[in-house]
Parts: C-alpha cells; sequence; structure tokens
C-alpha cells in the first residue's frame, strides 16, 4: 500500500469535501440508530422536522448557532496563526461574568449605552482570558494548548466561586447563580415570542469583519503569514509575538462574546451550566469551515441543526441525544479523512513487480 | 565499456500537469562508475532520481537494477521500500533528518526492528566509525542534528547511505553546502567506495567537479536527455553549451568608487552555548561600492553574524551602525527600515512563506507601504501589477504570481526574494549563500544582480561557502573562523584555505 501525494486540489473539490463529509456522517447516524432500536427513516424525519419543521424551531437551530459562530470564528482565527486556543469554553465564562458584572446593576442607562457596554465588558474579559496563555507562550514558550486548556476548569471554579459569593443572587433562594441582567442590558430579541436575539446579528457582523479583516488587512496578512511559517515572518519583519498576542485578544474576545450573547441574550443569569461545551464545540467548528470565517457560519448552522434536530429526534423516539454528539464528531472525522483523501491518494500494489 | 550493468532507466517520463517534467530518459549505470547528471535548475535531474526511487510514478518507462546475481529485477513504480531493498540509497538535497535525534540515531533510523527489544547498536558504531575512518567524513554521532551544521548533516546522510550497504548511491547537489576542501575529500572518499564497486549518480552544476569527479555525464535540459559523454573526452566549454544551450561569462569586474561606510560592526560579541551561533569580537567595515566576501567552512559563526546583520539577533556586546546611523536595538524591521536588505541562507525556511502567493511574498517586508495597504487594507490591484512587474523585470518563472510560492523551483524562488529586497534599493545588502543548489543560469543571474547593486552604491556582505563565488564576485574577502573574523590580505586560495582551517597564512 503506497499514500502519495496529488497535485493541485481545486477549491470545487476543497468546498465539497465538508458537505460530503456531513453527507456521510448523517448516514452513518443510522447505525446506531438502528442499534438503539429506533425506526431509521422516521427518525431522520423527526430530526428534519426538529429543525425545518416551524419557525420555532428554526429560530431555536439559529439561537443554537449563536454561541457556536463566536467560538467558532474564536477558533478560527487562532488556528490561523497557529496560536492553539483550547480554552474558548473558559473565555465564554468569563466573558458571560463580565457581562453579569456590569449589566446586572453595578450601573444603569439607556439600552444604547448598556448593550455596547455589557458587550465590551464581556469581550474584554474574553480578551484578558486567552491573553494570560499568549503570554506565557510568546515569553517564556508555554504551550497554550495546555495552558488554555487547563485554565478551562480553573476559570469554571473561579465562576462557581462568584456565583457563591460576590455574584449571588440574594433572591435566587440559595440558588448558585447570579443576579440578573438588567433589562436595557439586555440583547433584544429579533422575533417576539421567539428566543432569538440580538446576537446572532452580532455574530454574522463579526463573521463578515473577520472575513475581510483576514483577506483584506494587513492584519490579517501578518496573521496568515505567522501561522504558515512563523520564521520567514519574523525574518520580513513582522513583529510574531505582537500577532500572536493580537490574535490571543480576539480570539478571546470573540469566545467572551458568546458568554455575552447566551446570558445577555437567553438565559437573563448566569449558572455554571451557561454553556453545553460551546467553547470546545467550537473547535469542530473551525475544523468544519477549514479555518474559514464565512464557513464558520455555515459549519455553526450545521452542528446546531444536528444538535437541535437530535434533541427532538430524542423526545420523539426515546433515543439518547447523545446522538447529536455522535454524528458531530463522525463528521469532524469524516472531514479529517476526506481532506486526507483530497490531498494524497493510497494505491494498492500487488507484489513488487507484478503492477505494471 | 567492460564494467558490468547494474542499472538502467528506460524511457522514464513524468508530467506535471501539463509541464513534461521527464521526456522519455534513457540512462544506464555500470558498476564502480561515477555517472554525473547535469542540467539546471528545473531542468528535471530531481524528478528523475524521484522515480528511480519510488518517490513518483513514472507515467511512462521503468527501472530495471541488475541484482548481485546478474538477474535483472524491474522496480515497482512508486516505492521507495523497493529501491531500498535494492540498494539504492539516496542523499536528497534538502535533507530527511529528524532534527530532535542524534546523529547515530538517524542513521540507525528505519533499520532497526520495532519488535526487537535489544538495540545493537555497539556493533553499528562501530560499522559506523568504520565508514567514517574509511571515508574521512567525520560527524558527531552523539549530537542532535539540531546542533550540526549543514555540512555536518549532509556528512550524516551520507553515512546513512553508506551504513545501509548501498550498491548504487544518488547525491542530489552533494557539493552544494561544502567548502572546496571538504568537497574534494568527498571526492576522495567516494573515489574509494566507488573503487570497491560502487555505483554513484551525482547531480550538481558545477563544472568542474563534475569533469574531476565523473567517469561519464549525462546532460538534460528541459526534461530531456541532451547529451551523454565519457568525462575524458568532454571538454568544459562544450558541456555548459549543453546545458544552458548558449554561452554564458561571469560578469565583468568593473572597478567602482568605494564611498562612506554603509555598514559597521564593532567588536560585537555574541555568546551562545553552541559555538557556532556565538561570534566572538567580530569588527567589520562595509562601504558603499564594495563586495565584501566572508569566505569560511560552515558552522563557524556565519550564522550568527547574517542573524546579527538581519536584526534577528541581539549582540551581547559592540554595537551595529547602518549608514552611520547607531542600531541600539536592531529588529528586522528597524533592519529594513534602515534599508538593509537581506538574503537568507534558507530561503525556503526563512526567505518565503510557502502557502502564500507570489504575489504575497513580494510584499511582506513592506506592508506598512503606501502602495501595499491604505489604513490597513491592502491594495490587492496595486500589489498584483506590481508584483506582475517584478516577475517579469527579475525573471521569476512558476505558475502565475497568485501561485503559491512553494509551487516555484529553487532558483525561481531565490529570484522572489531578490527581487523583493533589490527593489527597495537598499544600502547594505546581506546575501548568505545566495547561489547555494542554484544553477549556472540562475547563479549567474544573482552575482549579476549583486555586481548592479554593488554598482548604484550599495555595500555587499557575501557570506559564502563556495570559494571561487568568493573569489570571484568579492572585493574584499574576510574569513570566518570559530567565531572570529580575520582580513584575508590575499587573493590565493591556499591562503585563504588555511585561515578557514584557522591556521595563520
Amino acid at each position: 500500500m503506497v499514500i502519495e501525494p496529488r497535485g493541485n486540489i481545486s477549491r470545487g473539490v476543497q468546498m465539497a469535501i465538508p458537505v460530503i463529509a456531513a453527507l456521510v456522517a448523517l448516514g452513518l447516524a443510522a447505525l446506531p440508530l438502528a442499534f438503539a432500536g429506533a425506526p431509521v427513516l422516521e427518525a431522520y424525519k423527526q430530526m428534519f422536522i426538529g429543525v425545518f419543521g416551524s419557525v420555532f424551531s428554526f429560530t431555536e437551530m439559529l439561537t443554537r448557532a449563536t454561541p457556536l459562530i463566536f467560538t467558532g470564528l474564536a477558533a478560527a482565527l487562532a488556528f490561523k496563526a497557529r496560536l492553539w486556543n483550547i480554552g474558548a469554553e473558559g473565555q465564554l465564562y468569563l466573558g458571560a461574568m463580565g457581562a453579569v458584572a456590569v449589566g446586572s446593576g453595578l450601573i444603569d442607562g439607556p439600552a444604547v449605552l448598556m448593550i455596547p457596554l455589557v458587550m465590551i465588558a464581556g469581550a474584554a474579559a474574553g480578551a484578558a482570558g486567552m491573553l494570560g496563555p499568549a503570554i506565557l507562550k510568546t515569553r517564556f514558550g508555554a504551550d497554550e494548548v495546555v495552558t488554555s486548556l487547563l485554565l478551562n476548569f480553573i476559570i469554571l471554579i473561579f465562576v462557581q466561586m462568584m456565583l457563591e459569593g460576590p455574584l449571588k443572587d440574594p433572591m435566587s433562594m440559595g440558588w448558585p447563580q447570579s443576579e440578573p441582567i438588567l433589562d436595557n442590558a439586555a440583547l433584544p430579541q429579533l422575533i417576539p415570542r421567539m428566543r432569538i436575539h440580538m446576537g446572532l446579528i452580532v455574530a454574522l457582523v463579526a463573521a463578515v469583519i473577520a472575513q475581510i479583516a483576514l483577506t483584506k488587512t494587513t492584519w490579517g496578512f501578518k496573521i496568515r503569514a505567522v501561522g504558515e511559517n512563523a520564521a520567514a515572518a519574523r525574518h520580513a519583519g513582522i513583529n510574531v509575538n505582537r500577532t500572536l498576542l493580537g490574535v490571543a485578544c480576539i480570539s478571546g474576545a470573540l469566545a467572551g462574546l458568546a458568554g455575552v450573547s447566551e446570558v445577555a441574550g437567553l438565559k437573563g443569569y448566569l449558572t455554571t451550566d451557561l454553556s453545553p461545551g460551546y467553547g470546545y464545540s467550537g473547535i469542530v467548528v473551525a475544523m468544519l469551515a477549514g479555518l474559514s470565517p464565512m464557513g464558520v457560519v455555515i459549519a455553526a448552522l450545521y452542528v446546531a441543526s444536528v444538535f437541535v434536530g437530535a434533541d427532538s429526534m430524542s423526545r420523539a423516539m426515546g433515543v439518547s441525544s447523545y446522538l447529536a454528539d455522535l454524528v458531530v464528531s463522525m463528521s469532524l472525522l469524516s472531514v479529517l479523512i476526506g481532506s486526507f483523501f483530497a490531498r494524497y491518494r493510497i494505491r494498492f500494489a500487488g507484489k513488487a513487480g507484478a503492477s505494471q | 565499456m567492460n564494467k558490468p550493468l547494474i542499472l538502467t532507466l528506460a524511457g522514464l517520463t513524468k508530467r506535471f500537469g501539463e509541464v513534461i517534467a521527464n521526456d522519455a530518459i534513457d540512462l544506464t549505470l555500470h558498476q564502480g562508475e561515477v555517472l554525473a547528471l547535469l542540467g539546471e535548475n528545473g531542468a528535471g535531474k530531481t524528478t528523475l532520481m524521484n522515480m528511480l526511487f519510488g518517490h513518483y510514478t513514472p507515467d511512462a518507462g521503468y527501472v530495471e537494477i541488475i541484482c548481485e546475481d546478474g538477474t535483472p529485477l524491474r522496480l515497482p513504480p512508486g516505492q521507495p521500500q523497493a529501491a531500498i531493498d535494492a540498494r539504492i540509497g539516496m542523499v536528497h538535497q534538502h535533507f530527511t533528518l529528524a532534527e530532535n535525534l542524534t546523529a547515530l540515531d538517524n542513521i540507525l533510523l528505519g533499520s532497526e526492528s520495532l519488535l526487537s527489544l535489544r538495540r545493537h547498536r555497539r556493533a553499528a558504531r562501530a560499522k559506523i566509525e568504520g565508514l567514517m575512518q574509511d571515508s574521512g567524513l567525520i560527524a558527531p554521532l552523539d549530537e542532535k542534528i539540531g546542533a550540526l551544521s549543514v555540512g555536518e548533516r549532509q556528512r550524516v546522510e551520507i553515512l546513512k547511505a553508506l551504513f545501509h550497504d548501498a550498491r548504487v548511491l544518488v547525491l542530489d547537489e552533494p557539493t552544494a553546502v561544502l567548502t572546496p576542501q571538504e568537497a574534494d575529500s568527498l571526492f576522495v572518499s567516494l573515489r574509494k567506495m566507488v573503487d570497491k564497486g560502487l555505483s554513484v549518480i551525482f547531480i550538481s552544476h558545477k563544472l568542474h567537479e563534475v569533469l574531476a569527479f565523473s567517469d561519464r555525464i549525462a546532460v538534460l535540459r528541459h526534461g530531456k536527455k541532451v547529451g551523454e559523454l565519457i568525462t575524458a573526452d568532454a571538454d568544459k566549454n562544450q558541456i555548459a553549451t549543453l546545458m544552458v544551450g548558449e554561452e554564458t561569462a561571469l560578469p565583468e569586474r568593473e572597478a567602482c568608487d568605494v564611498g562612506d561606510p554603509v555598514l559597521e560592526l564593532k567588536s560585537v560579541t555574541v555568546r551562545r552555548e553552541n559555538t557556532r551561533n556565538s561570534l566572538n569580537d567580530v569588527s567589520l567595515c562595509v562601504r558603499a561600492g564594495e563586495i565584501v566576501g566572508v569566505a569560511g567552512v560552515s558552522g563557524n559563526g556565519q550564522s550568527a553574524l547574517a542573524q546579527v546583520i538581519s536584526g534577528l539577533e541581539r549582540p551581547d556586546q559592540g554595537g551595529i551602525a547602518v549608514a552611520g546611523k547607531v542600531m541600539p536595538a536592531p529588529t528586522p524591521k528597524g533592519m529594513i527600515k534602515a534599508h538593509v536588505g537581506r538574503i537568507p541562507e534558507d530561503r525556503h525556511h526563512d526567505g518565503v512563506v510557502g502557502s502564500m502567493t507570489v504575489a504575497e511574498n513580494l510584499i511582506i517586508e513592506r506592508l506598512d507601504a503606501p502602495d501595499v495597504q491604505t489604513r490597513g487594507f491592502l491594495r490587492k490591484k496595486r500589489i498584483a501589477e506590481h508584483a506582475k512587474e517584478l516577475v517579469q523585470a527579475y525573471d521569476v518563472r512558476g505558475p502565475g504570481i497568485e501561485a503559491r510560492a512553494a509551487l516555484l523551483s529553487g532558483g525561481n524562488i531565490q529570484k522572489l526574494i531578490l527581487a523583493r529586497v533589490l527593489e527597495q534599493e537598499p544600502l547594505v545588502i546581506l546575501a548568505n549563500q545566495p547561489t547555494r543548489g542554484l544553477d549556472f543560469g540562475a547563479a549567474g543571474e544573482v552575482a549579476r544582480r549583486l555586481m548592479e547593486a554593488r554598482k548604484r552604491g550599495a555595500g555587499v556582505v557575501l557570506i559564502s561557502e563556495d570559494l571561487d563565488e568568493v573569489l570571484s564576485l568579492a572585493d574584499r574577502i574576510v574569513v570566518m573562523h570559530d567565531g572570529q573574523l580575520i582580513e584575508a590580505d590575499t587573493r590565493d586560495r591556499a591562503a585563504i584555505g588555511l585561515l578557514m582551517a584557522g591556521q595563520a597564512a
């Protein structure tokens, strides 16, 4: 068996890989479904209805996609510079905490003032969360995979501590949760009686800005150069460390905005189960998107659809909603395998000399 | 020929897209013979050898090796393992060594069974030491590859092939990284091995070594074999004409008025654990309109010197001044701003971002320039126009300005770097091994451009292990040895060679 590289990969093939991979992963979900004893076609139908069956279900999917766009962008930008930010989950909580700290009564004002203020506070808190690992990396060469990952647990425990202490809502009857976000600091709903909120708009704007920044500005140029060949970038006069620190701040800020969006747009107050792992899912989203910001939007919609669809399927059919995690994981594997086969081909040769 | 045939390449053809890299090439190799494969960059030499070694699958043709018992064996295409089993050894131009392993481990890599619990290192070491003694290719076996100089790494590569009992040894530009003395001793040792029955194919651009070392010469041009001759009957001009299709002459030296100092190093000391990265009280003055050649065996501090002039390394002691202005804390950007143009030693690693486009690589040093960006936004149209002009002016050949730089050949990457550096009209040019691995045409082009810059009034620091290059280009020669610079008041090869070896002339 021989693995050999292929020539140039066309853009069309590159775009087709994630789509095919996503379909393959969905198709493969039939196996565990059948194994669980559920009627497979009916299950798929329930999954579809769960996302596209009504305006409500569709907006639910978009609501679920919102934090994933933020965390997906956080991962995509950082990874583009080869800065492995695995700490988006922690930065998300820091962002939420920043939003709560500012937006739950510390100061008051009109919504036009409060909403930006809450967002800035959350973004800054998230940025600070990634700045630490980035400084350790640039100053001491500490591996940011380890530091940013482990920081997630520290931050979560820190949030817990704050919710038991300074940030605890005295009206919560003992539950560890923060005081609620003020009404004029909350992100407004987009459609009455639906949960979809302004966070989605902010996320989409962020994706567009990230796309433009990456492809059309000198800043994006530097990020790509540093990520692709840091030695050459340094030789060419690009300040590699400063670029990495900048990317770390933006990446952390985006993850922080995911937290702001969840707490100020959806939940209203902070608890330690604010995020079902959006920070980690963001990594999957970014990989599915091939680190392209606009691709992140599409990948986030896909992952959110799988989650929401699987939820509704699990309610209707009585199968475990963990199936969603399975499909998402298989999608990522399929994409990785798919892009491998786009770059290499495997040839099976018979006995030596037999093949011509 | 009375020597027995050992290897036949028949009608080997390889296409990359529309480019025909190799067009039905026939070659034979006899036992105990040295075949030189000569040709310009992009002539298809490396592609041909990659097919021989199974890295590429030929579109047509086959490789046949005659086994020791005399039976012919047709190698299955695209299987390096088959080539290894047939005892073909290859030393690539770009080394394939694991940097974090020792030289010994690298040599043994792949020869040890994963299932074997014991490592037969003592026997292996004895065999390698024997080989080192026989060949004179000395490498520190217990040092990690990352700490070795380029020249030493190559010796490890060759030892690795010899360790695997190669019957046919393919050397892709083996002397590109060696000093003349090292090259000579390499040839002496290879000749010994050849006399014992080793067959060698070596790829080279250097005519004098081809003439001195080979038995037979095959010349490739544009993917075709354009000539094959017995070395004893060949003459230099005839081969050169075959190779490039026309006569090429070295640039004429014109007298140049030497002006004010443009680059001054004063007692620069860089202390590093490794002596090869250290500088010991180095002073150097380069004036406008002169080329200062830095000769020396690789690993004697040249890279530290280059790093200091590039702004990548800050001296522990001493100062550096450009055009009379002291640079207190030099950075790469600061050096670029001070009009120091830098041509790095490793053009793939430090010179270009391979996955970015040719156009992007052409502006990477001038991201702040007003014709590159306005308020941080890239002026793509201007950048493209600019790239088209430069690519034309510097004859950078490749699939276009929007193609990834990694798709260019070595010579064209170097032209790209030259274009990027020289269009900024630098006051000082640091050219570190600027023609390493380049063919006649491209090397001549680099030399011509450096002469042109000198004429314009630039001061050039030319670091090179190729003494011929230093002698032909430099107005003044300094020799680097053990982190120190010695002024050579002579142009005598032997005297400079002695300085390079650390002995006063």
